[in-house]
Protein backbone atom coordinates (compact mmCIF):
# COMPACT_ATOMS: atom_id res chain seq x y z
CA UNK A 1 0.00 0.00 0.00
CA UNK A 2 2.55 2.04 0.86
CA UNK A 3 4.54 1.13 -1.79
CA UNK A 4 1.71 2.19 -4.01
CA UNK A 5 1.11 5.86 -2.47
CA UNK A 6 4.87 6.45 -3.47
CA UNK A 7 4.66 4.96 -6.69
CA UNK A 8 1.51 7.08 -7.56
CA UNK A 9 3.49 10.07 -5.53
CA UNK A 10 5.86 9.60 -7.98
CA UNK A 11 3.96 9.34 -11.10
CA UNK A 12 2.03 12.67 -10.02
CA UNK A 13 5.39 14.46 -9.61
CA UNK A 14 6.78 13.37 -12.73
CA UNK A 15 3.35 14.56 -14.91
CA UNK A 16 3.37 17.84 -13.06
CA UNK A 17 6.96 18.21 -13.61
CA UNK A 18 6.51 17.65 -17.41
CA UNK A 19 3.42 19.60 -17.86
CA UNK A 20 5.38 22.44 -16.23
CA UNK A 21 8.25 22.10 -18.53
CA UNK A 22 6.20 21.99 -21.41
CA UNK A 23 4.12 25.48 -20.58
CA UNK A 24 7.76 26.80 -19.61
CA UNK A 25 8.77 26.30 -23.46
CA UNK A 26 5.48 27.63 -24.86
CA UNK A 27 6.12 30.84 -22.59
CA UNK A 28 9.62 31.38 -23.54
CA UNK A 29 8.21 30.51 -27.60
CA UNK A 30 5.66 33.16 -27.09
CA UNK A 31 8.32 35.33 -25.55
CA UNK A 32 10.29 34.79 -28.51
CA UNK A 33 7.49 35.31 -31.25
CA UNK A 34 8.07 38.85 -31.29
CA UNK A 35 11.43 37.72 -33.56
CA UNK A 36 9.03 36.25 -36.28
CA UNK A 37 8.94 38.95 -38.71
CA UNK A 38 13.17 38.99 -38.38
CA UNK A 39 13.15 35.65 -38.93
CA UNK A 40 11.03 35.08 -41.37
CA UNK A 41 13.13 32.92 -43.42
CA UNK A 42 13.68 30.35 -40.72
CA UNK A 43 9.59 30.16 -40.81
CA UNK A 44 8.85 29.94 -44.54
CA UNK A 45 11.90 27.21 -44.37
CA UNK A 46 9.46 25.25 -41.78
CA UNK A 47 6.46 25.71 -43.59
CA UNK A 48 7.73 24.38 -46.61
CA UNK A 49 9.15 21.17 -44.64
CA UNK A 50 5.68 20.88 -42.44
CA UNK A 51 2.89 22.34 -44.51
CA UNK A 52 3.83 21.21 -48.60
CA UNK A 53 5.60 18.39 -48.27
CA UNK A 54 2.56 16.83 -46.17
CA UNK A 55 0.09 17.62 -48.84
CA UNK A 56 0.55 14.11 -50.60
CA UNK A 57 -0.44 12.58 -47.43
CA UNK A 58 -2.88 14.52 -46.47
CA UNK A 59 -5.06 14.71 -49.35
CA UNK A 60 -4.62 10.90 -49.27
CA UNK A 61 -5.84 10.88 -45.77
CA UNK A 62 -8.97 12.96 -47.12
CA UNK A 63 -9.67 10.99 -49.72
CA UNK A 64 -9.86 7.85 -47.81
CA UNK A 65 -12.12 10.33 -44.72
CA UNK A 66 -14.34 10.83 -47.58
CA UNK A 67 -14.85 8.37 -48.72
CA UNK A 68 -15.67 5.79 -46.11
CA UNK A 69 -17.20 7.95 -44.16
CA UNK A 70 -20.10 8.28 -47.21
CA UNK A 71 -19.97 4.53 -47.45
CA UNK A 72 -21.02 4.10 -43.75
CA UNK A 73 -23.23 6.70 -43.13
CA UNK A 74 -25.39 5.59 -45.84
CA UNK A 75 -25.41 2.09 -44.21
CA UNK A 76 -26.27 3.78 -41.09
CA UNK A 77 -29.10 6.08 -42.53
CA UNK A 78 -30.82 3.63 -44.80
CA UNK A 79 -34.29 3.20 -44.25
CA UNK A 80 -34.65 6.28 -41.52
CA UNK A 81 -33.05 9.05 -43.00
CA UNK A 82 -33.59 10.50 -46.73
CA UNK A 83 -30.55 9.77 -48.42
CA UNK A 84 -29.97 13.86 -49.84
CA UNK A 85 -29.00 14.27 -46.28
CA UNK A 86 -26.38 11.73 -47.01
CA UNK A 87 -24.43 14.29 -48.52
CA UNK A 88 -25.02 17.15 -45.33
CA UNK A 89 -24.08 14.30 -42.87
CA UNK A 90 -20.91 13.30 -44.24
CA UNK A 91 -20.00 16.73 -44.69
CA UNK A 92 -20.60 17.58 -41.07
CA UNK A 93 -18.40 15.12 -39.95
CA UNK A 94 -15.65 15.48 -41.96
CA UNK A 95 -15.40 19.66 -41.54
CA UNK A 96 -16.06 19.41 -37.96
CA UNK A 97 -14.28 16.16 -36.60
CA UNK A 98 -12.83 13.52 -39.03
CA UNK A 99 -11.07 16.46 -40.72
CA UNK A 100 -9.30 17.98 -38.31
CA UNK A 101 -8.39 15.18 -35.81
CA UNK A 102 -7.42 12.51 -38.62
CA UNK A 103 -5.20 14.68 -40.24
CA UNK A 104 -3.88 15.96 -37.20
CA UNK A 105 -2.85 12.37 -35.93
CA UNK A 106 -1.46 11.11 -39.08
CA UNK A 107 0.46 14.41 -38.90
CA UNK A 108 1.84 13.55 -35.05
CA UNK A 109 3.47 10.98 -36.70
CA UNK A 110 5.15 12.89 -39.93
CA UNK A 111 5.74 16.17 -38.65
CA UNK A 112 5.90 15.95 -34.55
CA UNK A 113 8.60 12.59 -34.59
CA UNK A 114 10.73 14.65 -37.58
CA UNK A 115 10.59 17.67 -35.60
CA UNK A 116 11.73 15.24 -31.96
CA UNK A 117 14.41 13.33 -33.95
CA UNK A 118 15.57 16.31 -35.86
CA UNK A 119 15.96 18.40 -32.45
CA UNK A 120 16.91 15.05 -30.44
CA UNK A 121 19.61 14.49 -32.66
CA UNK A 122 20.85 18.19 -32.38
CA UNK A 123 20.64 17.47 -29.04
CA UNK A 124 23.04 14.52 -28.28
CA UNK A 125 25.69 15.65 -31.05
CA UNK A 126 25.70 19.05 -29.58
CA UNK A 127 24.76 20.55 -31.84
CA UNK A 128 22.41 22.71 -29.92
CA UNK A 129 25.49 23.74 -27.11
CA UNK A 130 26.99 24.82 -30.67
CA UNK A 131 24.22 27.05 -31.46
CA UNK A 132 24.28 28.41 -27.80
CA UNK A 133 28.05 28.72 -27.52
CA UNK A 134 27.50 31.05 -30.75
CA UNK A 135 25.32 33.02 -28.42
CA UNK A 136 22.03 32.18 -30.77
CA UNK A 137 19.05 31.11 -28.52
CA UNK A 138 18.34 27.46 -29.40
CA UNK A 139 14.44 27.81 -28.55
CA UNK A 140 14.23 31.51 -30.98
CA UNK A 141 15.98 29.79 -33.61
CA UNK A 142 14.66 26.34 -33.24
CA UNK A 143 11.83 26.09 -31.88
CA UNK A 144 9.95 29.36 -32.61
CA UNK A 145 9.53 28.56 -36.73
CA UNK A 146 8.72 25.43 -36.07
CA UNK A 147 5.94 26.02 -33.79
CA UNK A 148 4.51 28.45 -35.72
CA UNK A 149 5.08 26.90 -38.49
CA UNK A 150 2.87 23.77 -37.30
CA UNK A 151 0.43 26.32 -35.69
CA UNK A 152 -0.20 28.17 -39.29
CA UNK A 153 0.35 25.12 -41.75
CA UNK A 154 -2.43 22.59 -40.29
CA UNK A 155 -5.01 24.95 -40.38
CA UNK A 156 -4.27 25.44 -44.08
CA UNK A 157 -3.83 21.29 -44.48
CA UNK A 158 -7.05 20.94 -43.15
CA UNK A 159 -9.16 22.75 -45.51
CA UNK A 160 -7.30 20.52 -48.36
CA UNK A 161 -8.27 17.35 -46.12
CA UNK A 162 -11.86 18.90 -46.16
CA UNK A 163 -12.24 19.16 -49.27
CA UNK A 164 -11.12 16.41 -50.70
CA UNK A 165 -12.72 14.21 -48.17
CA UNK A 166 -15.78 15.62 -49.52
CA UNK A 167 -14.93 15.14 -53.11
CA UNK A 168 -13.97 11.78 -52.31
CA UNK A 169 -17.55 11.17 -50.17
CA UNK A 170 -19.08 12.99 -53.55
CA UNK A 171 -17.49 10.69 -56.07
CA UNK A 172 -18.60 7.42 -53.95
CA UNK A 173 -22.29 8.48 -53.56
CA UNK A 174 -22.12 9.29 -57.33
CA UNK A 175 -20.30 5.84 -58.82
CA UNK A 176 -21.21 3.07 -55.98
CA UNK A 177 -24.45 4.59 -54.26
CA UNK A 178 -26.16 5.87 -57.25
CA UNK A 179 -26.34 9.09 -55.86
CA UNK A 180 -26.50 12.37 -58.53
CA UNK A 181 -25.16 15.57 -57.71
CA UNK A 182 -28.01 17.55 -57.03
CA UNK A 183 -29.22 15.39 -54.45
CA UNK A 184 -25.98 14.67 -52.51
CA UNK A 185 -25.31 18.32 -51.74
CA UNK A 186 -29.01 19.79 -51.64
CA UNK A 187 -29.23 19.81 -48.25
CA UNK A 188 -25.54 21.34 -47.42
CA UNK A 189 -26.75 25.04 -48.31
CA UNK A 190 -29.76 25.01 -45.91
CA UNK A 191 -27.82 23.89 -42.96
CA UNK A 192 -24.44 25.93 -43.87
CA UNK A 193 -22.48 27.21 -40.76
CA UNK A 194 -19.19 28.94 -40.82
CA UNK A 195 -19.46 28.16 -37.41
CA UNK A 196 -18.93 24.30 -37.41
CA UNK A 197 -16.22 25.05 -40.83
CA UNK A 198 -14.49 27.51 -38.13
CA UNK A 199 -14.74 25.41 -34.86
CA UNK A 200 -12.92 22.90 -37.34
CA UNK A 201 -9.95 25.12 -38.11
CA UNK A 202 -9.36 26.14 -34.75
CA UNK A 203 -9.10 22.30 -33.67
CA UNK A 204 -6.79 22.20 -36.17
CA UNK A 205 -4.72 25.43 -35.13
CA UNK A 206 -5.03 23.99 -31.69
CA UNK A 207 -3.93 20.42 -33.18
CA UNK A 208 -0.80 21.83 -34.95
CA UNK A 209 0.48 24.32 -32.15
CA UNK A 210 0.33 20.75 -29.97
CA UNK A 211 1.96 19.06 -32.39
CA UNK A 212 4.95 20.80 -32.95
CA UNK A 213 4.96 22.60 -29.46
CA UNK A 214 5.44 18.61 -28.02
CA UNK A 215 7.64 17.52 -30.67
CA UNK A 216 10.08 20.35 -29.85
CA UNK A 217 9.93 19.80 -26.26
CA UNK A 218 10.69 15.72 -26.62
CA UNK A 219 13.31 16.56 -29.11
CA UNK A 220 15.13 19.00 -26.72
CA UNK A 221 14.77 16.82 -23.81
CA UNK A 222 16.16 13.60 -25.41
CA UNK A 223 19.82 11.97 -24.04
CA UNK A 224 21.41 8.92 -24.73
CA UNK A 225 22.61 9.16 -28.40
CA UNK A 226 21.06 7.14 -31.52
CA UNK A 227 18.67 5.27 -28.90
CA UNK A 228 17.29 8.01 -27.36
CA UNK A 229 16.54 9.82 -30.48
CA UNK A 230 14.72 6.72 -31.73
CA UNK A 231 12.64 6.25 -27.91
CA UNK A 232 12.10 10.82 -28.62
CA UNK A 233 10.43 10.07 -31.74
CA UNK A 234 8.22 7.23 -30.60
CA UNK A 235 7.57 9.55 -27.27
CA UNK A 236 6.39 12.48 -29.27
CA UNK A 237 3.57 11.12 -31.25
CA UNK A 238 2.54 9.10 -28.30
CA UNK A 239 2.00 11.88 -25.98
CA UNK A 240 0.84 14.59 -29.01
CA UNK A 241 -1.48 11.67 -29.74
CA UNK A 242 -3.21 11.48 -26.50
CA UNK A 243 -2.86 15.63 -25.88
CA UNK A 244 -4.58 15.79 -29.11
CA UNK A 245 -7.57 13.87 -28.24
CA UNK A 246 -7.80 15.20 -25.33
CA UNK A 247 -7.87 18.55 -26.55
CA UNK A 248 -10.45 17.51 -29.15
CA UNK A 249 -12.87 16.69 -26.50
CA UNK A 250 -12.38 19.66 -24.35
CA UNK A 251 -12.96 22.07 -27.37
CA UNK A 252 -16.04 20.21 -28.58
CA UNK A 253 -17.54 21.09 -24.92
CA UNK A 254 -16.33 24.56 -25.69
CA UNK A 255 -17.48 24.88 -29.03
CA UNK A 256 -20.93 23.33 -29.20
CA UNK B 1 40.57 36.83 -17.05
CA UNK B 2 38.77 33.95 -15.65
CA UNK B 3 38.77 33.07 -12.23
CA UNK B 4 36.44 29.74 -11.26
CA UNK B 5 36.24 29.28 -7.45
CA UNK B 6 34.96 26.38 -5.57
CA UNK B 7 32.75 24.87 -8.23
CA UNK B 8 30.76 21.85 -8.03
CA UNK B 9 28.69 20.20 -10.66
CA UNK B 10 26.73 16.64 -9.74
CA UNK B 11 24.59 14.50 -11.84
CA UNK B 12 21.79 12.81 -10.24
CA UNK B 13 24.00 12.16 -7.19
CA UNK B 14 26.91 11.69 -9.06
CA UNK B 15 29.90 13.78 -8.39
CA UNK B 16 31.93 15.49 -10.90
CA UNK B 17 33.71 18.40 -10.51
CA UNK B 18 33.87 18.75 -6.26
CA UNK B 19 35.56 22.06 -5.85
CA UNK B 20 37.33 23.44 -8.75
CA UNK B 21 39.54 26.60 -8.37
CA UNK B 22 41.19 28.10 -11.40
CA UNK B 23 42.18 31.00 -12.20
CA UNK B 24 43.04 32.05 -15.97
CA UNK B 25 45.18 35.28 -16.90
CA UNK B 26 44.27 36.78 -20.12
CA UNK B 27 46.45 35.70 -23.44
CA UNK B 28 47.58 32.34 -21.45
CA UNK B 29 47.33 28.94 -22.37
CA UNK B 30 46.49 26.66 -20.41
CA UNK B 31 45.74 22.63 -21.35
CA UNK B 32 43.39 20.38 -18.94
CA UNK B 33 44.72 17.02 -19.23
CA UNK B 34 42.10 14.27 -17.13
CA UNK B 35 41.28 10.98 -17.75
CA UNK B 36 38.34 10.28 -19.44
CA UNK B 37 34.95 10.76 -17.73
CA UNK B 38 36.69 13.20 -15.30
CA UNK B 39 34.82 16.32 -16.23
CA UNK B 40 36.98 18.58 -18.52
CA UNK B 41 33.90 18.64 -21.30
CA UNK B 42 31.77 19.22 -18.37
CA UNK B 43 34.49 21.91 -16.80
CA UNK B 44 34.16 24.02 -20.56
CA UNK B 45 30.45 23.81 -20.64
CA UNK B 46 30.09 25.71 -17.33
CA UNK B 47 32.55 28.04 -17.88
CA UNK B 48 30.05 29.18 -21.03
CA UNK B 49 27.10 28.96 -19.04
CA UNK B 50 25.61 25.77 -21.12
CA UNK B 51 25.79 23.72 -17.64
CA UNK B 52 24.81 25.53 -14.61
CA UNK B 53 26.77 24.64 -11.51
CA UNK B 54 25.17 23.37 -8.13
CA UNK B 55 27.92 25.66 -6.49
CA UNK B 56 30.57 27.86 -6.82
CA UNK B 57 31.41 31.13 -9.05
CA UNK B 58 32.92 31.82 -12.34
CA UNK B 59 33.84 35.09 -12.72
CA UNK B 60 35.05 36.11 -16.44
CA UNK B 61 36.10 39.44 -17.09
CA UNK B 62 34.90 40.70 -13.51
CA UNK B 63 31.09 39.20 -14.11
CA UNK B 64 30.35 36.06 -12.63
CA UNK B 65 28.27 34.29 -15.44
CA UNK B 66 26.70 32.04 -12.14
CA UNK B 67 24.48 34.67 -11.23
CA UNK B 68 23.92 36.29 -14.78
CA UNK B 69 20.51 37.43 -16.81
CA UNK B 70 20.14 35.32 -19.86
CA UNK B 71 20.40 38.22 -22.07
CA UNK B 72 23.52 38.87 -20.05
CA UNK B 73 24.60 35.94 -20.57
CA UNK B 74 24.24 35.62 -24.23
CA UNK B 75 26.76 38.74 -24.28
CA UNK B 76 29.58 36.98 -22.52
CA UNK B 77 29.29 34.28 -24.73
CA UNK B 78 30.40 36.67 -27.89
CA UNK B 79 33.89 36.38 -25.81
CA UNK B 80 34.31 32.73 -26.44
CA UNK B 81 34.69 30.44 -28.92
CA UNK B 82 34.04 26.96 -28.88
CA UNK B 83 35.46 23.79 -30.93
CA UNK B 84 33.22 20.79 -29.13
CA UNK B 85 34.51 17.28 -28.88
CA UNK B 86 32.39 16.03 -31.61
CA UNK B 87 32.66 19.16 -33.98
CA UNK B 88 29.27 19.41 -33.14
CA UNK B 89 28.27 21.00 -37.19
CA UNK B 90 25.06 21.83 -38.14
CA UNK B 91 24.05 18.79 -40.65
CA UNK B 92 21.18 20.66 -42.08
CA UNK B 93 23.90 23.12 -43.48
CA UNK B 94 27.06 23.73 -45.59
CA UNK B 95 30.47 24.20 -44.24
CA UNK B 96 29.94 27.39 -45.10
CA UNK B 97 27.14 28.45 -43.69
CA UNK B 98 28.49 26.48 -40.41
CA UNK B 99 31.36 29.24 -40.28
CA UNK B 100 28.93 32.25 -40.97
CA UNK B 101 26.54 31.65 -39.14
CA UNK B 102 27.58 33.58 -36.18
CA UNK B 103 28.33 36.13 -38.30
CA UNK B 104 25.33 36.30 -39.99
CA UNK B 105 22.95 36.53 -36.74
CA UNK B 106 25.02 38.91 -35.04
CA UNK B 107 26.62 41.30 -37.40
CA UNK B 108 25.37 43.57 -40.26
CA UNK B 109 27.74 42.53 -42.70
CA UNK B 110 27.22 42.11 -46.53
CA UNK B 111 26.61 37.95 -47.27
CA UNK B 112 29.58 38.81 -49.49
CA UNK B 113 31.14 40.20 -46.88
CA UNK B 114 30.13 37.13 -44.91
CA UNK B 115 31.39 34.69 -47.65
CA UNK B 116 34.68 36.33 -47.58
CA UNK B 117 35.22 36.08 -43.84
CA UNK B 118 34.15 32.37 -43.43
CA UNK B 119 36.48 31.33 -46.31
CA UNK B 120 39.27 33.18 -45.16
CA UNK B 121 39.07 31.59 -41.95
CA UNK B 122 38.69 27.77 -43.80
CA UNK B 123 42.00 28.34 -45.61
CA UNK B 124 43.65 29.47 -41.85
CA UNK B 125 42.68 25.62 -41.16
CA UNK B 126 43.48 24.38 -44.41
CA UNK B 127 40.52 23.42 -45.89
CA UNK B 128 39.76 25.83 -49.10
CA UNK B 129 38.23 24.36 -51.06
CA UNK B 130 35.41 22.74 -49.27
CA UNK B 131 32.96 25.47 -48.49
CA UNK B 132 29.96 24.10 -50.22
CA UNK B 133 29.85 20.67 -48.88
CA UNK B 134 27.72 19.14 -46.21
CA UNK B 135 29.20 17.79 -42.51
CA UNK B 136 28.46 14.63 -43.95
CA UNK B 137 30.28 14.38 -46.94
CA UNK B 138 33.62 15.01 -44.55
CA UNK B 139 36.21 13.18 -42.78
CA UNK B 140 36.36 13.14 -39.08
CA UNK B 141 39.24 15.64 -39.15
CA UNK B 142 37.89 17.69 -41.45
CA UNK B 143 34.68 18.16 -39.75
CA UNK B 144 37.35 19.17 -36.55
CA UNK B 145 38.81 21.68 -38.62
CA UNK B 146 35.76 23.23 -40.00
CA UNK B 147 34.01 23.45 -36.18
CA UNK B 148 37.58 25.21 -35.33
CA UNK B 149 36.96 27.75 -38.23
CA UNK B 150 33.46 28.47 -36.91
CA UNK B 151 34.92 28.87 -33.06
CA UNK B 152 37.39 31.57 -34.41
CA UNK B 153 34.94 33.26 -36.89
CA UNK B 154 33.71 36.19 -35.12
CA UNK B 155 37.47 36.92 -33.30
CA UNK B 156 36.59 35.69 -30.16
CA UNK B 157 38.84 36.20 -26.96
CA UNK B 158 38.64 32.90 -25.28
CA UNK B 159 38.71 30.07 -27.62
CA UNK B 160 37.87 26.70 -25.87
CA UNK B 161 39.15 23.09 -27.35
CA UNK B 162 37.56 20.05 -26.17
CA UNK B 163 40.46 17.62 -27.49
CA UNK B 164 41.35 19.59 -30.92
CA UNK B 165 43.71 16.86 -32.04
CA UNK B 166 41.88 13.59 -31.01
CA UNK B 167 41.10 11.61 -34.09
CA UNK B 168 43.66 13.52 -36.22
CA UNK B 169 46.38 12.14 -38.02
CA UNK B 170 49.84 13.40 -36.63
CA UNK B 171 50.28 15.39 -39.18
CA UNK B 172 47.63 17.25 -39.35
CA UNK B 173 47.35 17.56 -35.17
CA UNK B 174 50.97 19.30 -35.99
CA UNK B 175 49.26 21.98 -38.04
CA UNK B 176 46.28 22.17 -35.52
CA UNK B 177 48.31 22.96 -33.07
CA UNK B 178 50.64 25.74 -34.38
CA UNK B 179 47.18 27.23 -35.35
CA UNK B 180 46.29 26.98 -31.48
CA UNK B 181 50.10 28.91 -30.82
CA UNK B 182 49.44 31.28 -33.68
CA UNK B 183 46.19 32.67 -32.72
CA UNK B 184 47.17 32.77 -28.83
CA UNK B 185 50.36 34.65 -30.33
CA UNK B 186 48.77 36.79 -32.76
CA UNK B 187 45.43 37.57 -32.07
CA UNK B 188 46.18 37.62 -28.00
CA UNK B 189 43.38 35.26 -28.01
CA UNK B 190 43.09 32.73 -24.76
CA UNK B 191 43.24 29.44 -25.09
CA UNK B 192 41.64 26.95 -22.70
CA UNK B 193 42.44 23.51 -24.23
CA UNK B 194 41.23 20.02 -22.76
CA UNK B 195 43.22 16.85 -24.39
CA UNK B 196 44.72 14.02 -23.74
CA UNK B 197 47.45 13.93 -26.47
CA UNK B 198 50.54 14.92 -24.25
CA UNK B 199 52.15 16.47 -27.45
CA UNK B 200 49.75 18.65 -27.87
CA UNK B 201 49.20 19.27 -24.65
CA UNK B 202 53.33 20.21 -24.22
CA UNK B 203 53.56 21.75 -27.59
CA UNK B 204 50.59 24.30 -26.93
CA UNK B 205 50.42 24.77 -23.13
CA UNK B 206 52.43 27.77 -20.80
CA UNK B 207 50.76 25.89 -18.10
CA UNK B 208 49.26 22.57 -18.05
CA UNK B 209 46.25 21.80 -15.31
CA UNK B 210 45.70 18.19 -14.07
CA UNK B 211 42.19 17.76 -13.18
CA UNK B 212 41.41 14.32 -11.11
CA UNK B 213 38.73 13.05 -8.59
CA UNK B 214 36.94 16.51 -9.22
CA UNK B 215 39.79 18.68 -8.11
CA UNK B 216 42.76 20.42 -9.89
CA UNK B 217 45.39 18.02 -8.61
CA UNK B 218 47.78 19.82 -10.44
CA UNK B 219 49.47 23.34 -11.82
CA UNK B 220 52.19 24.08 -13.34
CA UNK B 221 54.70 24.56 -16.75
CA UNK B 222 55.31 22.00 -19.05
CA UNK B 223 58.99 21.74 -17.76
CA UNK B 224 57.29 21.61 -13.60
CA UNK B 225 55.00 18.65 -15.12
CA UNK B 226 57.80 16.53 -16.69
CA UNK B 227 59.78 16.34 -13.72
CA UNK B 228 57.10 16.27 -11.28
CA UNK B 229 57.39 13.32 -8.37
CA UNK B 230 53.64 13.28 -8.17
CA UNK B 231 52.81 9.70 -8.77
CA UNK B 232 49.22 10.49 -9.95
CA UNK B 233 50.21 12.70 -12.88
CA UNK B 234 53.33 10.79 -13.79
CA UNK B 235 51.42 7.46 -14.76
CA UNK B 236 49.01 9.68 -16.64
CA UNK B 237 51.61 11.27 -18.37
CA UNK B 238 53.31 8.45 -18.81
CA UNK B 239 50.42 6.44 -20.23
CA UNK B 240 50.91 3.88 -17.50
CA UNK B 241 47.98 1.31 -16.76
CA UNK B 242 50.00 0.41 -13.25
CA UNK B 243 50.07 3.64 -10.31
CA UNK B 244 47.52 4.85 -8.53
CA UNK B 245 45.03 5.23 -10.73
CA UNK B 246 43.05 2.26 -11.21
CA UNK B 247 41.99 1.94 -14.58
CA UNK B 248 38.49 0.21 -13.98
CA UNK B 249 39.42 -3.21 -15.64
CA UNK B 250 37.66 -4.01 -18.66
CA UNK B 251 34.37 -6.60 -18.17
CA UNK B 252 36.18 -9.63 -16.91
CA UNK B 253 38.01 -10.15 -20.21
CA UNK B 254 41.34 -11.82 -20.08
CA UNK B 255 43.79 -12.33 -23.02
CA UNK B 256 45.12 -15.63 -21.50
CA UNK B 257 41.72 -17.05 -22.29
CA UNK B 258 41.98 -16.09 -25.85
CA UNK B 259 45.30 -17.38 -26.26
CA UNK B 260 44.57 -20.77 -24.68
CA UNK B 261 40.84 -20.63 -26.83
N1 LIG C 1 24.43 16.03 -19.46
C1 LIG C 1 24.88 15.05 -18.66
N2 LIG C 1 24.03 14.30 -17.93
C2 LIG C 1 24.47 13.35 -17.10
N3 LIG C 1 25.76 13.05 -16.91
C3 LIG C 1 26.67 13.74 -17.61
C4 LIG C 1 26.29 14.78 -18.52
N4 LIG C 1 27.40 15.31 -19.06
C5 LIG C 1 28.43 14.62 -18.51
N5 LIG C 1 28.00 13.69 -17.64
C6 LIG C 1 28.86 12.79 -16.86
O1 LIG C 1 29.87 13.57 -16.28
C7 LIG C 1 31.10 12.87 -16.33
C8 LIG C 1 32.16 13.74 -16.97
O2 LIG C 1 31.87 13.86 -18.35
P1 LIG C 1 32.79 14.67 -19.34
O3 LIG C 1 32.11 14.60 -20.66
O4 LIG C 1 33.08 16.00 -18.79
O5 LIG C 1 34.11 13.81 -19.37
P2 LIG C 1 35.47 14.17 -20.08
O6 LIG C 1 36.47 14.42 -19.02
O7 LIG C 1 35.25 15.22 -21.09
O8 LIG C 1 35.80 12.78 -20.77
P3 LIG C 1 36.37 12.51 -22.25
O9 LIG C 1 37.83 12.75 -22.18
O10 LIG C 1 36.06 11.08 -22.48
O11 LIG C 1 35.66 13.42 -23.18
C9 LIG C 1 30.85 11.58 -17.06
O12 LIG C 1 30.78 10.56 -16.11
C10 LIG C 1 29.53 11.76 -17.73
O13 LIG C 1 28.82 10.56 -17.70
MG1 LIG D 1 35.10 15.30 -23.07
Amino acid sequence: MRKAITRLGAVTYRFFNEAGEIFSLLGKILFFSKKLIEDRALLFEQMIAIGYNSLPIVLMVGAFTGAVSAWQTNYQIEGYVPVRFLGLATYKAVVIELGPVLTALILAGRIGSSIAAELGTMKVTEQIDALESLAINSVRYLAVPRFFAGLFMMPILVIFADFIAVLGAFLVAQLFLGIPPQIFFSEIPTYFHVHDIMAGLYKATMFGAIISLIGCYIGFATTGGAEGVGKATIRSFVLSAILILIADYLMATLLF
Amino acid sequence: MIEIKGLTKSFEDKPVLQGVDLTIGTGESIVIIGRSGCGKSVLLKLLIGLLTPDSGQIIIDGSDITSLKESELYKVRHKFGVLFQGAALFDSMTVRENVSLGLTEHTDLSPDRIAEISDEKLRQVGLPDIQDLKPAELSGGMKKRVGLARAIAMNPQYVLYDEPTTGLDPIMADIINELVIRLNDELDVTTIAVTHDMVSAYKVADRIVMLHRGVILFDGTPEEVKNTDNEVVRQFIEGRAEGPIKPVPIGGVSLGNHRSG
